[in-house]
Protein backbone atom coordinates (compact mmCIF):
# COMPACT_ATOMS: atom_id res chain seq x y z
CA UNK A 1 0.00 0.00 0.00
CA UNK A 2 2.80 2.33 0.98
CA UNK A 3 4.78 1.40 -2.07
CA UNK A 4 1.78 2.07 -4.27
CA UNK A 5 1.37 5.52 -2.74
CA UNK A 6 5.08 6.20 -3.32
CA UNK A 7 4.73 5.08 -6.90
CA UNK A 8 1.83 7.47 -7.49
CA UNK A 9 3.81 10.33 -5.94
CA UNK A 10 6.88 9.46 -8.02
CA UNK A 11 4.80 9.30 -11.16
CA UNK A 12 3.35 12.75 -10.60
CA UNK A 13 6.84 14.21 -10.02
CA UNK A 14 8.11 12.64 -13.25
CA UNK A 15 5.12 13.95 -15.13
CA UNK A 16 5.68 17.44 -13.75
CA UNK A 17 9.37 17.36 -14.68
CA UNK A 18 8.53 16.13 -18.17
CA UNK A 19 5.96 18.89 -18.67
CA UNK A 20 8.43 21.56 -17.60
CA UNK A 21 11.12 20.16 -19.94
CA UNK A 22 8.69 20.20 -22.84
CA UNK A 23 7.86 23.85 -22.16
CA UNK A 24 11.55 24.80 -22.04
CA UNK A 25 12.26 22.84 -25.24
CA UNK A 26 9.38 24.56 -27.03
CA UNK A 27 10.68 27.93 -25.91
CA UNK A 28 14.19 27.12 -27.16
CA UNK A 29 12.80 26.00 -30.52
CA UNK A 30 10.84 29.25 -30.78
CA UNK A 31 13.99 31.19 -29.98
CA UNK A 32 15.97 29.31 -32.61
CA UNK A 33 13.39 29.92 -35.32
CA UNK A 34 13.07 33.64 -34.53
CA UNK A 35 16.83 33.94 -34.43
CA UNK A 36 17.39 32.11 -37.70
CA UNK A 37 14.48 33.24 -39.82
CA UNK A 38 13.38 36.66 -38.58
CA UNK A 39 15.95 38.69 -36.76
CA UNK A 40 19.07 38.28 -34.68
CA UNK A 41 21.10 40.50 -32.35
CA UNK A 42 24.85 40.79 -32.95
CA UNK A 43 27.70 42.41 -31.08
CA UNK A 44 30.19 44.07 -33.40
CA UNK A 45 33.57 45.47 -32.57
CA UNK A 46 36.75 46.28 -34.42
CA UNK A 47 37.93 49.15 -36.58
CA UNK A 48 36.72 48.05 -39.99
CA UNK A 49 33.33 49.88 -40.01
CA UNK A 50 34.59 52.87 -38.07
CA UNK A 51 32.59 55.95 -38.97
CA UNK A 52 29.34 53.99 -38.92
CA UNK A 53 29.87 51.53 -36.08
CA UNK A 54 32.04 52.22 -33.04
CA UNK A 55 35.29 50.54 -32.15
CA UNK A 56 34.26 49.40 -28.71
CA UNK A 57 31.29 47.23 -29.42
CA UNK A 58 27.83 48.07 -30.68
CA UNK A 59 24.80 45.88 -30.28
CA UNK A 60 22.92 45.75 -33.56
CA UNK A 61 19.86 43.97 -34.90
CA UNK A 62 20.00 42.15 -38.22
CA UNK A 63 17.00 40.79 -40.05
CA UNK A 64 17.13 37.58 -42.06
CA UNK A 65 14.07 37.92 -44.27
CA UNK A 66 15.49 40.11 -47.02
CA UNK A 67 18.66 38.01 -47.30
CA UNK A 68 16.54 34.91 -47.70
CA UNK A 69 14.43 36.58 -50.39
CA UNK A 70 17.54 37.93 -52.12
CA UNK A 71 16.62 41.58 -51.55
CA UNK A 72 20.06 42.86 -50.61
CA UNK A 73 21.19 45.94 -52.51
CA UNK A 74 24.39 48.00 -52.64
CA UNK A 75 24.74 50.21 -49.59
CA UNK A 76 23.29 47.75 -47.10
CA UNK A 77 25.32 46.69 -44.08
CA UNK A 78 25.33 42.91 -43.90
CA UNK A 79 26.50 40.14 -41.60
CA UNK A 80 28.75 37.77 -43.54
CA UNK A 81 30.30 34.46 -42.59
CA UNK A 82 33.98 35.08 -43.13
CA UNK A 83 35.38 33.15 -46.11
CA UNK A 84 38.69 32.80 -44.29
CA UNK A 85 37.33 31.44 -41.03
CA UNK A 86 33.81 29.96 -41.12
CA UNK A 87 33.40 30.29 -37.35
CA UNK A 88 33.64 34.07 -37.57
CA UNK A 89 30.91 36.48 -38.65
CA UNK A 90 31.98 39.88 -39.94
CA UNK A 91 30.03 43.07 -40.61
CA UNK A 92 30.65 44.87 -43.90
CA UNK A 93 28.87 47.05 -46.43
CA UNK A 94 27.74 45.67 -49.78
CA UNK A 95 29.37 47.63 -52.60
CA UNK A 96 28.25 45.64 -55.62
CA UNK A 97 25.93 42.82 -56.60
CA UNK A 98 26.46 40.26 -59.37
CA UNK A 99 27.23 41.85 -62.72
CA UNK A 100 28.14 45.26 -61.25
CA UNK A 101 31.58 46.62 -61.95
CA UNK A 102 33.35 47.84 -58.83
CA UNK A 103 36.28 50.26 -58.71
CA UNK A 104 38.40 50.17 -55.60
CA UNK A 105 41.72 51.40 -54.25
CA UNK A 106 44.09 48.48 -54.06
CA UNK A 107 46.13 49.76 -51.15
CA UNK A 108 44.97 53.16 -49.86
CA UNK A 109 47.86 53.44 -47.39
CA UNK A 110 50.69 53.61 -49.91
CA UNK A 111 49.41 54.15 -53.45
CA UNK A 112 46.26 55.47 -55.07
CA UNK A 113 46.20 52.82 -57.76
CA UNK A 114 42.66 51.88 -58.75
CA UNK A 115 41.36 48.60 -60.04
CA UNK A 116 38.01 47.78 -61.59
CA UNK A 117 36.50 44.32 -61.64
CA UNK A 118 33.13 42.83 -62.52
CA UNK A 119 31.42 40.84 -59.77
CA UNK A 120 30.74 37.28 -61.03
CA UNK A 121 27.34 35.57 -60.96
CA UNK A 122 25.99 34.76 -57.51
CA UNK A 123 28.61 36.81 -55.73
CA UNK A 124 28.69 40.14 -53.88
CA UNK A 125 31.45 42.65 -53.25
CA UNK A 126 31.77 43.71 -49.61
CA UNK A 127 33.94 46.42 -48.13
CA UNK A 128 34.43 48.00 -44.73
CA UNK A 129 33.72 51.70 -44.30
CA UNK A 130 37.21 52.24 -42.93
CA UNK A 131 39.24 51.37 -46.01
CA UNK A 132 42.52 51.71 -44.13
CA UNK A 133 41.85 48.96 -41.61
CA UNK A 134 39.51 46.45 -43.12
CA UNK A 135 39.99 42.92 -44.33
CA UNK A 136 37.39 42.63 -47.07
CA UNK A 137 36.78 41.83 -50.74
CA UNK A 138 39.82 43.89 -51.73
CA UNK A 139 41.81 41.16 -50.04
CA UNK A 140 39.84 37.96 -50.65
CA UNK A 141 37.79 38.89 -53.71
CA UNK A 142 34.03 38.75 -54.25
CA UNK A 143 32.20 36.35 -51.91
CA UNK A 144 29.34 33.95 -52.72
CA UNK A 145 25.90 35.28 -51.75
CA UNK A 146 25.34 32.14 -49.68
CA UNK A 147 27.70 33.54 -47.04
CA UNK A 148 25.50 36.57 -46.37
CA UNK A 149 23.69 35.94 -43.07
CA UNK A 150 21.56 39.00 -42.48
CA UNK A 151 20.96 42.67 -43.15
CA UNK A 152 21.68 45.10 -40.33
CA UNK A 153 18.81 47.54 -39.87
CA UNK A 154 19.03 48.99 -36.40
CA UNK A 155 21.45 49.74 -33.61
CA UNK A 156 20.22 49.27 -30.04
CA UNK A 157 23.36 49.98 -28.02
CA UNK A 158 24.92 52.46 -27.14
CA UNK A 159 21.69 54.38 -26.45
CA UNK A 160 22.88 57.66 -27.98
CA UNK A 161 23.47 55.86 -31.27
CA UNK A 162 20.08 54.17 -31.19
CA UNK A 163 18.31 54.17 -34.48
CA UNK A 164 18.05 52.93 -38.00
CA UNK A 165 21.15 52.00 -39.95
CA UNK A 166 19.51 51.28 -43.26
CA UNK A 167 20.91 52.93 -46.40
CA UNK A 168 23.03 55.87 -45.37
CA UNK A 169 25.86 55.65 -47.87
CA UNK B 1 -36.24 27.10 -23.10
CA UNK B 2 -35.05 29.29 -25.91
CA UNK B 3 -32.29 30.68 -23.76
CA UNK B 4 -31.17 27.16 -22.99
CA UNK B 5 -30.89 26.18 -26.67
CA UNK B 6 -29.03 29.34 -27.52
CA UNK B 7 -26.54 28.74 -24.76
CA UNK B 8 -26.09 25.18 -25.99
CA UNK B 9 -25.48 26.44 -29.50
CA UNK B 10 -23.02 28.95 -28.16
CA UNK B 11 -21.24 26.19 -26.31
CA UNK B 12 -21.02 24.13 -29.46
CA UNK B 13 -19.57 27.08 -31.40
CA UNK B 14 -17.08 27.69 -28.64
CA UNK B 15 -16.12 24.02 -28.69
CA UNK B 16 -15.47 24.03 -32.41
CA UNK B 17 -13.51 27.24 -32.20
CA UNK B 18 -11.37 26.07 -29.30
CA UNK B 19 -10.75 22.81 -31.13
CA UNK B 20 -9.61 24.72 -34.20
CA UNK B 21 -7.46 27.02 -32.08
CA UNK B 22 -5.97 24.04 -30.27
CA UNK B 23 -5.04 22.20 -33.44
CA UNK B 24 -3.62 25.36 -34.98
CA UNK B 25 -1.47 25.89 -31.91
CA UNK B 26 -0.33 22.27 -31.95
CA UNK B 27 0.64 22.29 -35.61
CA UNK B 28 2.47 25.58 -35.16
CA UNK B 29 4.54 24.14 -32.30
CA UNK B 30 5.19 20.96 -34.27
CA UNK B 31 6.40 23.09 -37.17
CA UNK B 32 8.73 25.06 -34.92
CA UNK B 33 10.21 21.90 -33.45
CA UNK B 34 10.62 20.25 -36.85
CA UNK B 35 12.31 23.36 -38.26
CA UNK B 36 14.70 23.53 -35.31
CA UNK B 37 15.65 19.89 -35.61
CA UNK B 38 16.20 20.11 -39.35
CA UNK B 39 18.30 23.26 -38.93
CA UNK B 40 20.48 22.17 -36.07
CA UNK B 41 20.65 18.41 -35.95
CA UNK B 42 19.64 16.45 -38.99
CA UNK B 43 17.43 16.55 -42.03
CA UNK B 44 16.55 14.36 -44.98
CA UNK B 45 17.22 15.45 -48.52
CA UNK B 46 16.67 13.81 -51.92
CA UNK B 47 19.62 13.52 -54.28
CA UNK B 48 18.93 14.45 -57.90
CA UNK B 49 21.17 14.00 -60.87
CA UNK B 50 24.08 11.77 -61.67
CA UNK B 51 27.05 13.74 -60.42
CA UNK B 52 27.64 11.29 -57.54
CA UNK B 53 26.74 8.30 -59.74
CA UNK B 54 28.25 5.17 -58.19
CA UNK B 55 27.55 6.32 -54.63
CA UNK B 56 24.05 7.75 -55.08
CA UNK B 57 21.51 6.98 -57.80
CA UNK B 58 23.33 3.88 -59.11
CA UNK B 59 20.61 2.95 -61.62
CA UNK B 60 21.26 4.82 -64.84
CA UNK B 61 17.72 4.71 -66.19
CA UNK B 62 16.47 7.21 -68.73
CA UNK B 63 13.12 7.85 -67.02
CA UNK B 64 14.23 8.34 -63.47
CA UNK B 65 11.25 9.19 -61.30
CA UNK B 66 11.83 11.28 -58.22
CA UNK B 67 10.55 8.31 -56.17
CA UNK B 68 13.52 6.22 -57.23
CA UNK B 69 16.05 8.89 -56.30
CA UNK B 70 18.13 8.27 -53.22
CA UNK B 71 17.34 10.16 -50.05
CA UNK B 72 20.11 10.87 -47.60
CA UNK B 73 20.23 11.82 -43.94
CA UNK B 74 22.16 15.08 -43.62
CA UNK B 75 24.00 15.39 -40.32
CA UNK B 76 24.38 18.97 -39.09
CA UNK B 77 26.20 18.44 -35.81
CA UNK B 78 29.49 18.93 -37.63
CA UNK B 79 28.53 22.53 -38.46
CA UNK B 80 29.06 23.72 -34.88
CA UNK B 81 32.81 23.36 -35.11
CA UNK B 82 33.18 22.78 -38.85
CA UNK B 83 34.54 19.30 -38.19
CA UNK B 84 34.89 17.80 -41.63
CA UNK B 85 37.46 15.33 -42.89
CA UNK B 86 38.78 14.17 -46.24
CA UNK B 87 36.40 11.93 -48.14
CA UNK B 88 33.17 13.09 -46.45
CA UNK B 89 30.13 13.62 -48.63
CA UNK B 90 28.96 17.17 -47.97
CA UNK B 91 25.96 19.33 -48.85
CA UNK B 92 26.74 22.94 -49.71
CA UNK B 93 25.13 26.02 -51.23
CA UNK B 94 26.22 26.59 -54.80
CA UNK B 95 28.66 29.51 -54.99
CA UNK B 96 26.99 30.82 -58.12
CA UNK B 97 23.37 30.51 -56.95
CA UNK B 98 22.55 30.68 -53.27
CA UNK B 99 19.19 28.98 -53.69
CA UNK B 100 20.67 25.74 -54.97
CA UNK B 101 22.25 23.10 -52.80
CA UNK B 102 24.69 20.59 -54.19
CA UNK B 103 26.08 17.34 -52.82
CA UNK B 104 29.69 16.41 -53.52
CA UNK B 105 32.67 14.71 -51.96
CA UNK B 106 35.14 16.76 -49.94
CA UNK B 107 38.60 16.15 -51.36
CA UNK B 108 40.87 18.74 -49.81
CA UNK B 109 40.87 20.89 -46.69
CA UNK B 110 42.54 24.28 -46.02
CA UNK B 111 46.29 24.17 -46.48
CA UNK B 112 46.37 21.04 -48.68
CA UNK B 113 48.01 20.95 -52.07
CA UNK B 114 45.87 19.25 -54.68
CA UNK B 115 46.66 17.96 -58.16
CA UNK B 116 44.09 18.89 -60.78
CA UNK B 117 43.15 16.03 -63.11
CA UNK B 118 43.97 16.29 -66.82
CA UNK B 119 46.52 19.02 -66.19
CA UNK B 120 49.79 19.32 -64.39
CA UNK B 121 48.73 22.12 -62.11
CA UNK B 122 48.77 21.90 -58.37
CA UNK B 123 46.66 24.26 -56.28
CA UNK B 124 47.03 25.25 -52.65
CA UNK B 125 43.67 25.48 -50.90
CA UNK B 126 43.45 28.89 -49.18
CA UNK B 127 42.59 29.34 -45.52
CA UNK B 128 38.92 28.60 -44.75
CA UNK B 129 38.23 26.98 -48.11
CA UNK B 130 37.83 23.42 -49.34
CA UNK B 131 37.83 21.47 -52.60
CA UNK B 132 34.73 19.45 -53.58
CA UNK B 133 34.29 17.01 -56.45
CA UNK B 134 31.57 14.66 -57.64
CA UNK B 135 32.29 10.92 -57.82
CA UNK B 136 31.17 10.87 -61.43
CA UNK B 137 33.79 13.18 -62.88
CA UNK B 138 32.34 13.10 -66.40
CA UNK B 139 29.06 14.83 -65.45
CA UNK B 140 29.71 16.91 -62.41
CA UNK B 141 29.94 20.64 -61.91
CA UNK B 142 32.35 21.08 -59.03
CA UNK B 143 35.55 22.72 -57.82
CA UNK B 144 37.28 21.82 -61.08
CA UNK B 145 35.15 24.51 -62.73
CA UNK B 146 34.52 27.02 -59.92
CA UNK B 147 37.60 26.52 -57.78
CA UNK B 148 37.82 26.12 -54.00
CA UNK B 149 34.69 27.12 -52.06
CA UNK B 150 34.50 28.76 -48.61
CA UNK B 151 33.75 26.36 -45.75
CA UNK B 152 30.96 28.74 -44.73
CA UNK B 153 28.86 27.45 -47.64
CA UNK B 154 28.78 23.91 -46.25
CA UNK B 155 25.36 22.91 -44.91
CA UNK B 156 25.97 19.42 -43.56
CA UNK B 157 27.40 15.99 -44.08
CA UNK B 158 25.51 13.12 -45.73
CA UNK B 159 25.91 10.08 -43.49
CA UNK B 160 23.18 7.55 -44.30
CA UNK B 161 21.06 6.59 -47.28
CA UNK B 162 17.49 6.23 -46.02
CA UNK B 163 15.52 5.63 -49.22
CA UNK B 164 14.87 3.44 -51.28
CA UNK B 165 14.59 0.61 -48.73
CA UNK B 166 16.92 -1.85 -50.47
CA UNK B 167 19.76 0.69 -50.40
CA UNK B 168 19.55 1.76 -46.76
CA UNK B 169 23.03 1.99 -45.32
CA UNK B 170 25.94 4.14 -44.37
CA UNK B 171 27.65 6.44 -46.87
CA UNK B 172 31.28 5.38 -46.86
CA UNK B 173 34.24 7.75 -46.90
CA UNK B 174 36.40 7.44 -49.97
CA UNK B 175 39.35 9.31 -51.35
CA UNK B 176 40.56 9.19 -54.92
CA UNK B 177 44.14 7.93 -55.07
CA UNK B 178 47.07 10.21 -55.57
CA UNK B 179 45.33 13.56 -55.63
CA UNK B 180 46.70 15.15 -52.51
CA UNK B 181 50.36 15.98 -52.50
CA UNK B 182 52.40 15.13 -49.44
CA UNK B 183 53.74 18.23 -47.79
Amino acid sequence: MNGLRNLVKYKSIVKEAFDRTVIVAKFLCFLHVTNNYICTPALVYGPSMLPTLNLTGDLILAERISTRLGKVSPGDIVLVRSPENPRKIVTKRVMGMEGDSVTFLVDPKSTDRCQTITVPKGHVWIQGDNIYASNDSRHFGPIPYGLVQGKVFCRIWPPEGFGSLAQDV
Amino acid sequence: MSSLTSSLCGNKGMGARSFLWDSAKKSFTAGLIALTISDRYASIAPVRGLSMHPTFNPRKGTSMGSLMDDCVLVDKFCLEKYKFSHGDVVVFRSPSNHKEKHIKRLIAMPGDWIRIPHSYDTVKIPEGHCWVEGDNSSSSLDSRSFGPIPLGLLQGKATYIVWPPQRVGQVEKRMPEGRLLPY
